[in-house]
């Protein structure tokens, strides 16, 4: 018997080894010749925003990394004026390095940061853990009832040997935060009655959502923002003050209600009508019909839309910068208001747009995600 | 003139309910309610019985109102706060400071959410007698004014005839350039742009001749460019704008602790009381209007319903006028001019006599 190596085939012919597909046709190289390299026109085209990508992109490194400033001494800002001035211009990440505390934080006492900065991450936390499907259950409300109340102790303090912080000192992200899922929370299950309301057969009930989408969506913010905190006020007996957070808090609320409520009904409209009439079929009530048949199914089609309004209104907190409430923006703005620090806001808004694109990009990255996950049963 | 009795008893009656309706929410709501501002005739009692000033500032001013990288509010306006508040409570740091926006600031006095307003706000006719609110001194003279290149060697706001200005729009600041230029007959193109900061960028990078606004906002931006000396503010003023702080109307008894405290710090300048001194010019000073002033003798504390030491608390814990002034405005480049006490020559500092 001789021996048969594996590598040769019965007939002893031994086999080609694998060819690669010619260099040119696949892969990355290929990729480039269809894409960018195809004509002449095309060649040029990529050769020149190639030249001009890279040349932006390096001087944007030059500016931001190489020539930066990172941090001065007690708020001696002259060389990062000079460097401003100077033929190689950097970044003064100074700013940000001296006043983060200040603008994450605001004016909260600056011995007692810990709570703001614990209470953002409990937020984060309370948004990861809501994300995933597997904490979908009734223990959810109980984890947010928590976490709030959590939130709340360490907000304000006055118990549990903390010492009580006034709202006015409260400030930076955790006043975002705060506004953003308070609104939204709250506007959320308000839109949903303010839809199904719409649609509804009761004349009263109808006129009165109808008139609450148009009164509300009619205004811009800002107006309703001025009526909570310049008009409202005047309106009560002296003496007694609404919080003005909570002043914000409501119309906010009232806002993003009046704009949540159109995009589900979208998702009501676009549910074919057999939907409602085989629910009727099976004798469901109102309640059973609209719970288990129709909202699971019209929600999932509002999922890109809802996001869309989510992130819209976590920006746009922002506004309560025109009643004198410090979120993340006004207190990124009242940071370069010190003479030493003026002139610096480029690379304090760059640090700010971070945090909020950090936010946003992580909703839309999940809607994304749940939006494959619940409509799976659609793809063939 | 029957009346006069049982209504006193009925605005009694209706001042205790909502008292105790607002205890109620207070107690009730922590969070959600403030504590009761009550009645406008009992600001004082009302502050002395919550334990602290609330105080609506500027949101962000610099050399007036601004919160430090600490986030602890500092500044010329910040520090009458601190100083009513050393008056009261002999402690400079029972403030509540409540930031108030141009539009927000008005209201917040006027519901009681705040008790004392001290925001740079201009001194006029129709906001004294329209608002329900009163001025209680001038603690800030200022004026708008122009600030050029030095290079371009202009020297006289005249002489900007023909020139690009950048100025805000929707500020009075606008309404006076318009005005003074027409009374002038000085020609100009406005560049009208209304973030503050790119309003300065757009000078600085030379889109327009000369910059607009209030010489103490002039001065700090002067203050903040590369290089100050580049840059020139023209010595005519075009506008009064005397800047103090406010009280509710109706209460003469506060109005009347606020004014006197202005004038305390602006007496002690007078008279030499420092920070560093007052304690010793308390036990040693034998000047009559001094030992008034301090407490010795006098009881001036007592008729406006505080202690008779309150002036020794309130310079121990601001300094005088003077001090505040260097303090705040002098490091952002804000000269004494109109500010300064009456007894230099252009000054306008004046406090009433202690006795």
């Amino acid at each position: 018997m001789s021996e048969i190596s594996l590598g040769t085939s019965i007939a002893g012919v031994p086999e080609a080894a694998p060819r690669q597909p010619p260099a040119l046709t696949t892969g990355p190289v290929a990729w480039l010749r269809a894409n960018l390299f195809s004509s002449w026109l095309n060649t040029a085209l990529t050769l020149v925003l190639g030249y001009l990508i890279v040349r932006y992109a390096i001087s944007f490194v030059d500016w931001a990394f190489v020539n930066a400033i990172w941090s001065v001494e007690n708020n001696q800002t002259q060389a990062c004026r000079a460097l401003k001035a100077s033929a190689t211009p950097g970044a003064c990440w100074a700013v940000v390095t001296e006043k983060h505390r200040f603008i994450l934080f605001g004016t909260y006492p600056y011995e007692e940061h810990w709570r703001p900065a614990l209470v953002c991450v409990l937020f984060t936390a309370l948004y990861a853990v809501s994300a995933m499907r597997r904490f979908w259950r009734k223990e959810l409300a109980l984890i947010w009832i928590a976490t709030l109340v959590v939130i709340g102790i360490l907000m304000w303090g006055g118990i549990l040997g903390l010492s009580y912080v006034p709202q006015e000192r409260w400030g930076g992200l955790p006043i975002t935060l705060i506004l953003a899922t308070f609104g939204l929370a709250f506007a959320f299950p308000l839109s949903i009655l303010v839809a199904l309301g719409r649609r509804s057969s009761m004349p009263a009930v109808r006129v009165l959502c109808v008139a609450y989408v148009e009164l509300i969506r009619g205004v811009p913010l800002i107006s309703l923002l001025f009526m909570a905190s310049v008009m409202f006020p005047l309106f009560l007996p002296e003496g007694i003050n609404i919080d003005k957070l909570l002043r914000a808090q409501v119309a906010i609320t009232l806002f993003a209600g009046a704009y949540l409520a159109e995009v589900v009904r979208g998702g009501l409209q676009a549910l074919p009508k057999g939907q409602y009439e085989a629910a009727d079929a099976l004798g469901l009530s109102y309640w059973y019909k609209t719970g288990f048949i129709i909202l699971p199914q019209a929600l999932r089609l509002v999922i890109p839309p809802l996001v869309n309004t989510f992130i819209g209104f976590f920006k746009d907190t922002s506004l309560v910068l025109i009643i004198g409430i410090f979120d993340l923006l006004t207190a990124g703005k009242t940071a370069v208001v010190e003479p030493a620090w003026q002139g610096f806001g480029v690379e304090v808004y760059l640090a700010i747009s971070v945090i909020y694109f950090c936010y946003c990009f992580a909703m839309s990255r999940y809607s994304q995600n749940l939006e494959a996950e619940l409509n799976r049963h659609r793809r063939r | 003139m029957s009346m006069q009795p049982l209504r006193r008893v009925m605005s009694g009656l209706k001042g205790s309910l909502f008292g105790a309706l607002a205890m109620t929410a207070v107690g009730a709501l922590p969070a959600m309610a403030q504590a009761p501002a009550a009645g406008a005739a009992a600001t004082l009692d009302a502050i002395k019985a919550r334990g602290t000033l609330v105080c609506g500032v500027n949101t962000g001013l610099a050399g007036f109102a601004q919160p430090n990288s600490q986030g602890v509010w500092q500044g010329f306006d910040v520090e009458y706060c601190r100083a009513i508040a050393a008056a009261i409570f002999n402690d400079p740091n029972k403030v509540r400071y409540v930031p108030t926006t141009a539009q927000s600031r008005f209201t917040a006095l006027q519901s009681g959410e705040i008790d004392l307003l001290a925001r740079n706000t201009t001194w006029t006719l129709s906001r004294d007698t329209s608002l329900g609110l009163d001025f209680t001194g001038v603690n800030f003279f200022d004026g708008q004014g122009f600030m050029v290149k030095t290079s371009t060697g202009v020297k006289t706001a005249k002489e900007l005839n023909g020139a690009t200005i950048c100025v805000q729009p929707g500020t009075t600041t606008e309404q006076n350039l318009t005005d003074w230029a027409r009374a002038n007959r000085v020609q100009f193109t406005p560049v009208v742009i209304e973030r503050l900061e790119e309003l300065v960028g757009a000078y600085a990078a030379g889109r327009c001749d000369a910059y607009t606004t209030d010489v103490s906002g002039l001065a700090a931006t002067r203050s903040s460019q590369p290089n100050p000396a580049e840059h020139t503010i023209l010595p005519d003023v075009i506008s009064k704008e005397p800047l103090g702080p406010l009280v509710r109307h109706g209460d003469q008894r506060y109005a009347d602790l606020v004014r006197w405290v202005h004038f305390a710090l602006v007496a002690s300048e007078e008279l030499g009381i420092t920070q560093a001194n007052v304690a010793q010019m308390a036990a040693n000073d034998t000047r009559p209007e001094v030992q008034r002033m301090l407490g010795k003798n006098g009881g001036l504390g007592q008729m406006l319903g505080v202690s008779n030491e309150w002036v020794v608390n309130v310079i121990k814990a601001t300094g005088n006028y003077g001090e505040i002034f260097a303090r705040h405005l002098q490091p952002i480049g804000i000269q004494r001019g109109p500010n300064a006490l009456w007894t230099t020559p252009g000054g306008q500092q004046y406090a009433m006599p202690f006795r």
